[in-house]
């Protein structure tokens, strides 16, 4: 799945704040790898407890797992918003930079600018986007060197 | 199809943190130290040998829904990581032999890889 480029007229999160069922924020460290997955985790718990069915729940974790860890490896931080509306799933980060200069490059498995210390821990294969569209219905990337990146992940329920 | 408890007894593993139950299923196996990797090739209820024994490994496990990692080599896990799996319902075990034969071993009792 291909990455689209949003257009400037669309909106940036959901139609209307009435579609959101749940809205949940969590700030994301840069190179936190101590606290990684926790935000992944409230949110698979949280898809539990709604009944939303395993094999969704596995997919958005995962998806949600690789977004949480791009912004601790790559960003200088930001948050992620975990969204459900009676139509869809969103995961949605955000951070402040550096910004991606080429997006094709970093969708390709096995690219990768992670840091010595997160290769050491076994990350930085080059896998987390790849991994990302695999499981999500649509994944959208803005970004900009020196402005930050914003991806939104989405599933249809 | 083997349980926890039968590979642990058979392998003569030691368990460092015995997470939701040793009664869970082993449906195969993954031998892999980079976790980008498994997480995108991880299989629900697969064992895990790895030699990273850090608290992210415990992330990878709880949200994949493995059955439990194998931490090969006499590789050792600190306290806090283990009372963090123990939390979060993953199994850790640890043994004395090496991956390979480790992974050598699981296939014999019927462990095979993914499917």
């Amino acid at each position: 799945m291909k990455p689209e480029a949003m257009r400037p007229s669309e909106n940036q999160t959901t139609k209307t704040d009435k579609d959101v069922l749940v809205r949940h924020v969590y700030p994301i460290e840069a190179e936190d790898f101590a606290s990684a997955g926790e935000a992944s985790r409230k949110v698979k718990n949280l898809l539990k407890l709604l009944g939303v069915e395993a094999e969704m729940v596995r997919r958005v974790s995962i998806a949600c797992y690789e977004a949480e860890l791009n912004l601790i490896i790559h960003s200088w931080g930001g948050s992620l918003v975990f969204l459900i509306t009676p139509h869809k799933i969103q995961i949605i980060t955000e951070d402040s930079g550096p910004g991606i200069p080429d997006i094709e490059l970093a969708m390709k498995e096995g690219f990768s600018t992670a840091s010595e210390q997160a290769r050491e821990l076994g990350f930085g294969a080059g896998m987390g986007l790849p991994n990302i569209s695999r499981n999500a219905n649509k994944v959208n990337i803005q970004s900009k060197p020196g402005q930050g990146t914003t991806l939104k992940i989405t599933f249809e329920l | 199809m083997r349980k926890l408890e039968e590979l642990i007894n058979e392998l003569d593993l030691e368990v460092l943190s015995e997470g939701v139950s040793l009664d869970r299923e082993v449906l195969s196996g993954c031998c892999c130290d980079l976790l980008s990797w498994v997480m995108a090739h991880g299989k629900r209820n697969a064992i895990w040998i790895t030699v990273q024994a850090h608290v992210n490994v415990v992330a990878v496990a709880s949200l994949l829904e493995l059955s439990g990692v194998i931490l090969p080599s006499g590789v050792t896990m600190d306290e806090k990581t283990i009372e963090k799996a123990q939390e979060e319902g993953v199994t850790i075990l640890s043994s004395k032999m090496d991956a390979f034969q480790l992974s050598g071993m699981l296939y014999k009792l019927g462990v095979g890889s993914e499917r």
